[in-house]
């Protein structure tokens, strides 16, 4: 069935900062389910900028409980709705931290059991609702307010937690990343993790521009350039087998890098040369794993 | 109906069972654990068209039930202790989305130390987090709450979460008769579960919302009325109860032998049968002692205990856990805190003995001690300490 992207569920007027990607992810993805969909949000930005009472942006059933348990409250929205005979899809949104970190016993938990639910994390790659501090999503050497750049620290010092893999090692039909820079293959990623039977993943990259650091016009291009340098990698992984990549022609990391505050210390006042070659041997070895680059022989790309 | 002879948690599970939830999820925790295998035995056999989730923890075992019960299903889950403090995040936020459920507690105390004997700490530590709280003194009393609790919790005056809690071992792992209904007489007690709200996609609703300075105190002043209505309604129910099966639960606290009592004696739960028994032998030896027995703890019947106590001349509270650190220099338990609040005024001394914690054997001849203790004004203190091994 064709996705109808005429269709508006996310309705306008919230409370998100100018240029919030996640904001366009809770957008897009409701695009792609429809209306036949109950939505679990776990406390976050999201849940924060869409629903304070008396208002909801929400125009299908929605359900806020905790930061830590969407999965485990979709697994008995998804257990009741099957007693009861009833056909809606259900599907979580929750940010990075909820999912790669707080969240991980009640996802774990429901994937294992193999409920029939989609789950999408949109990562900003901090918490952002509180400020502004690590998460497991955080990328090596960004400043957080909880992995600040100092005299004797690069920022974050580790890399991004690799939640698809640890999914789809539960045995998940379907896990898939993407990004609100491509529209279009987040919402058929959506389209189809919500069409796959048992627990499905998507996880979308989405800038902020206030953690982050850059201008809210600019959300879409700095998500390309993670695309594009290889710092982020679209892919779809089906039965634990990566079966489609987002192929790109690589720009040097640092194009990504000095567009964004919580880099700038890795650029101002000199360059830190050993840094960026560790954030690029980042990328290269992305490139390698998913063979993203577009001048690679196409046999490695199967 | 008819009476069987049947260990406690079984029999919860067959009360839970003609119960019908639609949704049940829950995690092995000692001494609830036979209670979910006898449910798990018993969907397994197709005795109940329910949904079992195994869940991978406490915490998810009553988050599943938010998001079944929101969906419009009746759900049940069982736990005790440490699975309960696990649980603490959930259980306020269940009670606040007005989500009603019946979930069993076998009581036990919290650790550390670990110890995996009855006390009453665990639900009472989840005094203030919104939920009904009813304890049962036998196991046909534990078994009735659970149709009674249902019935209450899912009232649209009420909405609220309900424990029905019974003692770890002593109830759950004991062999006592019990009158269980049959499916045709629940059915007809208690109706299918109608949500006010639920999550349909033919009429989208949006739950759980966060609430600013302008909005939160008026919820909690909702959920507060709630509870407080909570009293009228286990009346009423309590009272049908009665009328149909001729076991009248509309007394949220019960007077035994309080007729010219010098001494009563407040407790909760089963201490309650051991307690009867020492009145029993006391009257006989023509000691003036009564029971007020609490049957229900959230709402706290105040004024129901208050006109109970009106002719005893000192009260004895039996408490089952502790308030660490209230009290200034003498210990004190949560239901001495609410006996006095509900006495403020008055001039009749209350006196509080924290006794059988984490599974210390409470005795008939304890509790003529007590009385004794209590008659010489000497109260406000731990019971059957062995200061020999501080």
């Amino acid at each position: 069935m064709a996705i109808d992207k005429t269709c508006e569920l996310f309705e306008c007027g919230h409370r998100a900062c100018g240029g919030c990607g996640a904001a366009l992810a809770g957008r897009l993805f409701l695009k792609a389910a429809g209306t036949e969909t109950i939505v679990v949000s776990s406390t976050g930005c999201m849940e924060v900028f869409s629903t304070p009472y008396p208002e909801t942006a929400w125009k299908v059933p929605w359900i806020h409980s905790l930061f830590e348990n969407a999965s485990a409250v979709a697994s008995g929205i998804e257990s009741a709705l099957k007693v009861q005979g009833r056909k809606e899809k259900v599907v979580v949104i929750a940010g990075d931290g909820a999912t790669l970190d707080i969240g991980v016993l009640c996802i774990s938990g429901a994937f294992e059991r193999g409920h029939d639910i989609t789950y999408i994390c949109y990562d900003n790659e901090a918490y952002m609702n509180t400020g502004i501090q690590r998460s497991g999503a955080t990328p090596y050497d960004a400043s957080t307010t909880t992995s600040p750049a100092g005299r004797v620290s690069t920022g974050n010092k580790r890399p991004k937690k690799d939640m698809p893999r640890i999914l789809a090692a539960h045995g998940s039909p379907y896990v898939a990343t993407a990004s609100i820079a491509y529209p279009a293959d987040f919402m058929q990623k959506v389209e189809k993790a919500i069409n796959t039977p048992g627990p499905t993943y998507v996880q979308v990259h989405a800038p902020c521009c206030t953690g982050w650091g850059f201008d809210g016009s600019k959300t879409l291009a700095i998500g390309k350039l993670a695309i594009e340098t290889g710092l982020w990698v679209n892919y779809e992984m089906v039965d634990g087998e990566v079966t489609k990549v987002k192929k790109v022609v690589r720009k040097p990391v640092e194009e990504y890098l000095k567009e964004q505050k919580r880099f700038r210390h890795l650029f101002k006042p000199a360059p830190v040369t050993g840094e960026i070659a560790k954030i690029q041997a980042i990328a290269d070895r992305n490139a390698e794993k998913y063979g993203i680059d577009i001048k690679l022989p196409p046999k490695k790309d199967a | 109906m008819a009476l069987e002879i049947m260990e406690g948690s079984i029999a919860v599970a067959q009360a839970v069972r003609r119960c019908r939830p639609q949704v049940v999820s829950a995690y092995p925790i000692t001494p609830q654990t036979h209670i979910v295998e006898a449910l798990a035995e018993i969907v397994a056999n197709g005795e109940l068209a329910a949904d079992y989730i195994t869940v991978e923890s406490e915490f998810s075992a009553l988050s599943a039930c938010v998001g079944a019960v929101a969906a419009g299903s009746r759900a049940y889950s069982a736990t005790t202790s440490q699975g309960l403090a696990l649980m603490f995040e959930v259980c306020f936020n269940m009670a606040g989305m007005r989500l009603p459920i019946v979930m069993t507690i076998a009581n036990r105390a919290l650790g550390a130390p670990l110890s995996i004997w009855n006390d009453q700490q665990d639900s009472i530590s989840l005094r203030d987090a919104g939920w009904l709280q009813f304890y049962a003194e036998d196991n046909q009393e534990a078994v009735d709450l659970h149709y009674i609790g249902y019935k209450v919790a899912e009232d649209h005056r009420v909405l609220l979460p309900t424990m029905v809690c019974f003692d770890g071992f002593i109830l759950s792992h004991t062999y006592e008769p019990v009158n269980m209904l049959t499916q045709e007489e629940a059915d007809a007690f208690l109706p299918p579960f109608v949500p006010k709200y639920r999550l349909d996609a033919a009429s989208p609703v949006s739950m759980g919302m966060y609430a600013t300075p302008e909005y939160y105190l008026e919820f909690r002043y909702e959920t507060d009325q709630a509870q407080k209505r909570a009293i009228e309604v286990l009346r009423e129910v309590g009272r049908e109860f009665g009328e149909r099966f001729g076991r009248d639960y509309s007394a949220l606290v019960e007077s035994y032998r309080m007729e010219d009592a010098e001494t009563a004696i407040v407790a909760m739960g089963s201490i309650c049968g051991t307690t009867k028994d020492a009145i029993d032998e006391m009257r006989a030896e023509g000691k003036k002692v009564g029971l007020v027995r609490l049957r229900c703890f959230r709402p706290f019947p105040s004024e129901d205990l208050k006109a109970a106590l009106a002719g005893a001349s000192r009260v004895a509270v039996l408490d089952k856990n502790i308030v660490l650190g209230a009290g200034g220099s003498t210990p004190r338990g949560a239901v001495a805190l609410e006996v006095r609040d509900a006495l403020y005024g008055s001039t009749t001394p209350v006196l509080d003995y924290v006794i059988g914690l984490g599974g210390r054997d409470v005795r008939i001849e304890d509790i003529k001690k007590v009385v004794a203790l209590s008659e010489a004004g000497d109260g406000d203190r731990f019971y059957g300490l062995r200061t020999e091994v501080l």
